[in-house]
């Protein structure tokens, strides 16, 4: 078993922090997780827009890179990659004719061999996860899944599509405490960051207050998208509210290699807008 | 010698057009044994009857073949035809030259060439038929009737009252059903119960009705006219016979507190209990399961104040038999409940409740006595959320089909909750308004311009609590699809209605088919929608697919009909395709082995073991032996039997093999 | 090879496939006329030293086609029929005859499209493989 990943442009740039604890984990997991080799833009939400062929080409480009390099999975951390990619294995499974026209668009023989899958199905695949937590991460924490890591339901076959519990159980592994919540699918503005910070603002701002009202200690997010406007745009959500929201939004992955005693500069928390200040809690609580 | 006589239809131009009959019918003239070979515009008319039956007469035919549609179409045409010339029906067969030929093929030699070939093979096995006669089977003109909802109810009184008598088996403690749980029925608004109970009643008191509540179907064996039932009539914990139905037992049951089913879970019960107050019959069931004596061993109060020493609770399950004619599987149906709409929070918010929830708190018999109250606080709630389509019509929840019944009593519901709490505020999400039915439009109009719901197009992505309201979250896409909350007291779900649990055991205790959503399958959905693909099994009410009350009635109605035409003959004829075991004279007096492989074979327990004895009694063999009346003429014992010894009479092994020869022209038969 | 237009027989069961192929009739769609049915009450009566009798006979390649699993008219027939092909595969292959010459399908009284589909295919196969020239080699082999 192979596993590839496919970091995308953000783990590389507005979310380098979610990468460094991905990779911080996986070194302490003992996983390797060798880079797609050649990779290129998955197409975002800009793609699909323009050219359908185009959208589908270039994550085609990209999981036959993988295919090539015999991987036999790829780990796509970023949910709207992760999404691009798996709805294109899926049409292109599905459409011998659209997989031939698309192979030939991107020059390779794409067969499909390679898996796609989210951080949550790549956590939740190592056995054990609970025999590598050495301090439990007490929290009450949010479990925030965003629109894209289990939609469409047709294509992603993962979870159940509008009460998701998977990342619920993995923080529960990692000895948090999940709230429920009505937020953890709901829109966070995504793309409109920076087009209608305002709507962002509204939309992130009901996440946040229905999560700090509900006793949550923290959000976890598996998004590079959601974090950003969860914790790089908090102050326009603040200004939206008219209150100081102060909970703090953590990768999954950092909150694993807390629980593992994985130092918090190698998981790069300090990268966050919203300081990481969590009181520690008591065995018993 | 052979005098068979070939009838080649240009059925107008649907044959003739790609297949020359012409040559067809001459080229059939020459298959030896053929006496007799023409053609004709349209054999099935009178004219081209008349033709087959005057052909039978003068030219002695003793088979013969109608090379024209598929036998499915007109075989039975054919036979008629052939039995009035006096020839046996069965000594005639089709060849499908249209369906199998004409119709799929262009014109050309080989359209013609294939249609002679049919018509050949037919030839070949016509031959080797032979005359049979009808098999004969005597009716037992009870029925049995599964399920004592309306369907059932409907069904019994029906069949009752055209004479035949009726064992009516319903698995809960009372007859009834769904209907007695619902508060008023659309679109008249008449009290169920008001309607119902003089029927269950009628039930109970009609001296051709056996009514076994509180029992369920065990097993069934036989066939058509002649089934075999065992009905587990399960405790009551209770001698029925002692029993006035005083009630003083439920009163005086100290373990109170038990979800009552009938009130959908809103109301409580004792242990020993009768589901409601017009249960028929209105005998107390002891829930063992919760019974205070069951569970300690001590209390007994029951058995102390009975006035008539009815309580038994030493009782046991009691096995009875019955032998039946027909069935009527009206079983009914359910609605979702569980772990389905977690992103609704039902299950999770006491204040999001189902339909049947609703009806017994609008019900005035239910938990509320007709108030409407919210059954976390009790509080009048003063705005409602109904939301149509909870799970229906929804392919991500796995149930594809509209549940037909939600619209309407959706309309219902949001109306008596109006005219129950006048300023209050009743809010329907729908997707679309399936309102076909007489008057039924008309009802749902009158609940959106006079009673001013609010009917708002939309499917509801959320519901959660903030602040002690219920936030329904969807967006109106009639007014631009703006998002859209509304804090609601109280949500009702329409949701999706589902088979019954148990719909699969029972459609395999009855050899009955069913969908994939476990509905159970009618024999064709036009044509013959109340009987099943086992004869003598006929369906009624939502057992089938989710059904209103009117169309269950008339289905009922229409059950009981095809029961009644069943048991007006005092004879079942049944075709005699059906498998012989090969029987000689002595020494070997059957070659049949007596290995009795084809015995686990046959779906229909078929296959008797029969003892072959000599004058003096003394054994000789043993061998199989097929009841005529069980088997259905599938032919699998045939297949699988090593010495060749069963025979099915229609498809022989000398016809078809006669058969397979003739198409590839390699038998005697080639020309 | 153009030339050459196989001999197949298909033995069909009366509920599913053969009405199956009367609706493929009704729907006007065209298929290969290579193709003959013979017809049985179900799948579960055809004895398959039929199939061989047909090869002994000069047929080329042969259809058996019947209700889908869980949908026999006789709850159990095709079950039985499938069971049977599974040995009978064995026996074809020992005997030295290609499998391919016999297709195995399911089709319903719904599917008069899938009908047509399989027989064009099968029609199409056989014409691939050629005609069955080694029949004459099955005869005295016991198979009547």
């Amino acid at each position: 078993m192979k596993t590839g990943f496919y970091p995308g442009c953000s783990m590389k740039g507005s979310a380098r922090e979610y990468s460094e604890s991905l990779l911080a984990v996986a070194r302490e997991l003992g996983r390797e997780l060798p880079e797609v080799p050649d990779w290129n833009c998955c197409g975002a939400t800009a793609a699909h827009n323009i050219d359908t062929d185009l959208a589908l080409a270039l994550p085609a480009r990209i999981l036959a890179a993988a295919e090539k390099d015999g991987m036999n999975e790829v780990l796509v951390p970023c949910a709207a990659c992760y999404s691009r990619l798996s709805v294109t294995r899926h049409e292109l499974l599905d459409d011998e004719a659209l997989r031939n026209k698309i192979s030939g668009l991107v020059e390779a023989d794409y067969q499909g061999t390679a898996k796609v899958v989210n951080i949550i199905e790549w956590l939740a695949s190592i056995p054990d996860l609970e025999a590598w937590v050495k301090k439990p991460f007490a929290h009450r924490v949010a479990c925030y899944y965003g629109c894209l890591l289990v939609r469409p339901p047709g294509v992603v076959k993962f979870d159940r599509p509008e009460e998701p519990q998977s990342m619920d159980l993995l923080l529960k592994k990692m000895g948090a405490e999940p709230i429920d919540w009505a937020f953890k699918t709901e829109c966070c503005g995504a793309g409109f960051s920076v087009s209608r910070t305002d709507l962002v603002a509204k939309l992130s701002g009901l996440i946040l207050e229905d999560a700090v009202s509900r006793g949550a200690e923290a959000v976890i997010v598996a998004c590079p998208m959601c974090h950003l406007n969860l914790d790089m745009r908090r102050p326009q959500i603040e200004k939206q509210v008219g209150k100081k929201i102060n909970i703090p939004v953590i990768y999954i992955t950092q909150a694993l290699g807390l629980a593992m005693g994985i130092p918090a500069r190698k998981l790069g928390l300090q990268r966050h807008k919203v300081a990481v200040k969590l009181s520690p809690r008591t065995a018993e609580s | 010698m052979a005098r068979i006589g070939v009838f080649v239809c240009h059925c107008g131009e649907n044959i003739s057009a790609t297949v020359d009959v012409k040559k067809v019918a001459e080229a059939a003239s020459r298959i030896p044994g053929v006496a007799h070979s023409v053609e004709y515009k349209y054999m099935c008319s009178d004219p081209g009857q008349q033709m087959i039956r005057n052909a039978i007469r003068e030219k002695n035919l003793t088979g013969v073949v109608v090379a024209a549609c598929s036998p499915r179409m007109h075989e039975p045409t054919f036979r008629r035809a052939c039995a009035e010339a006096g020839l046996n029906p069965f000594l005639c067969e089709m060849a499908n030259i249209r369906e199998h030929c004409s119709w799929v093929h262009e014109k050309s030699e080989a359209t013609t060439h294939k249609a002679f070939d049919i018509v050949r093979t037919l030839v070949a096995k016509v031959k080797r038929n032979k005359a049979l006669l009808p098999i004969k089977v005597p009716v037992t003109k009870t029925a049995l009737v599964l399920g004592g909802g309306i369907a059932g109810i409907q069904a019994s009184l029906d069949i009752a009252n055209s004479g035949h008598k009726v064992i009516l088996v319903e698995k809960e403690p009372s007859i009834g059903g769904h209907m007695s749980q619902l508060s008023e029925t659309f679109p008249t608004l008449d009290c169920s119960q008001c309607i119902l109970t003089p029927r269950m009643v009628e039930v109970a008191q009609h001296p051709n009705i056996t009514l076994h509540s509180y029992s369920e179907l065990e097993s069934m064996d036989g066939f058509i006219g002649n089934f075999k039932v065992r009905i587990r009539k399960k405790a009551r914990s209770l001698d029925e016979k002692l029993c006035t139905g005083c009630g003083l037992c439920v009163q005086k049951c100290p373990s109170k507190k038990i979800s009552s089913e009938f009130d959908a879970g809103l109301g409580l019960r004792p242990a020993i209990y009768v589901p409601f107050p017009q249960a028929v019959p209105n005998k107390p069931v002891i829930d063992r399961e919760h019974c205070t004596y069951y569970r300690t061993g001590k209390c007994r109060l029951c058995e102390k104040i009975c006035p008539t020493q009815a309580i038994r609770f030493d009782q046991e399950d009691e096995i009875i038999e019955a032998d039946i004619g027909a069935v009527v599987v009206a079983t009914g149906f359910d609605i979702k409940h569980g772990d389905f709409f977690p992103e609704y929070g039902y299950g999770k918010y006491k204040d999001v409740i189902d339909g049947l929830q609703f009806e017994r708190l609008a019900s005035a018999s239910g938990p509320t006595l007709g108030e409407i109250r919210r059954p976390s606080d009790g509080q009048v709630p003063q705005t409602v959320v109904f939301v149509a389509c909870a799970g229906s019509r929804d392919p991500a929840k796995g149930i594809e089909y509209c549940s037909k019944i939600c619209c309407m009593y959706t309309a219902k519901h949001a109306m008596l909750y109006k005219h129950k709490v006048h300023h209050g505020k009743p809010f329907v999400f729908y997707m679309d308004i399936r309102a076909g039915g007489k008057m039924y439009e008309e009802f749902v109009r009158r609940a959106m311009e006079e009673d001013g719901v609010q009917y708002i197009r939309s499917r509801v992505s959320r519901i959660y609590e903030r602040g002690g309201k219920l936030v329904v979250k969807g967006a109106d896409t009639l007014l631009g699809s703006r998002p859209l909350e509304i804090e609601a007291d109280l949500v009702v779900l329409a949701t999706a209605g589902v088979a019954q649990a148990g719909a699969e055991q029972l459609a395999q205790r009855l050899h009955v088919s069913f969908d994939a959503h476990k509905f159970y399958a009618e024999a064709h959905p036009k044509l013959r929608p109340v009987e099943t693909n086992t004869a003598g099994i006929f369906l009624a009410g939502a057992c089938q697919a989710p059904k209103d009350i009117p169309e269950s009635v008339a289905q009922a109605s229409g059950a009981a009909a095809k029961v009644a035409i069943l048991f007006s003959q005092s004879e079942l004829v049944r075709e005699p395709l059906i498998a012989v075991v090969d029987r000689q004279a002595p020494p070997l007096y059957s070659s049949c082995v007596g290995c009795f492989l084809c015995q686990p074979s046959c779906p229909y327990q078929a296959i008797e073991k029969e003892e072959i004895r000599d004058r003096d009694g003394q054994l000789i063999k043993t061998i199989a032996k097929v009841n005529p009346g069980l088997c259905q003429g599938c032919g699998t014992c045939v297949a699988l039997c090593r010495t060749k010894s069963i025979d099915i009479q229609g498809f022989s092994h000398e016809q078809v093999y006669a058969e397979v020869l003739a198409l590839l022209n390699r038998g005697e038969d080639n020309v | 090879m153009s030339d050459f237009n196989p001999k197949i027989v298909a033995f069909v069961c009366n509920w599913c496939t053969y009405a199956g192929a009367d609706l493929t009739g009704t729907s006007r769609m065209k298929y290969s006329p290579q193709v003959s049915i013979i017809r049985f009450p179900c799948t579960g009566r055809i004895d398959f030293m039929l199939l061989l009798k047909a090869f002994a006979s000069g047929a080329d390649g042969i259809i058996v086609s019947g209700c889908h699993p869980n949908d026999c008219h006789y709850s159990s027939g095709n079950f039985h029929a499938r069971r049977r092909w599974i040995v009978f595969r064995s026996l074809l292959d020992f005997l030295g005859i290609d499998v391919r010459r016999v297709r195995f399908s399911w089709v319903s009284a719904a599917e008069g499209a899938k009908w047509a589909q399989l027989v064009n295919e099968t029609a199409e196969q056989i014409r691939l493989l050629g005609p069955f020239k080694r029949y004459h080699q099955l005869r005295g082999l016991g198979v009547e």
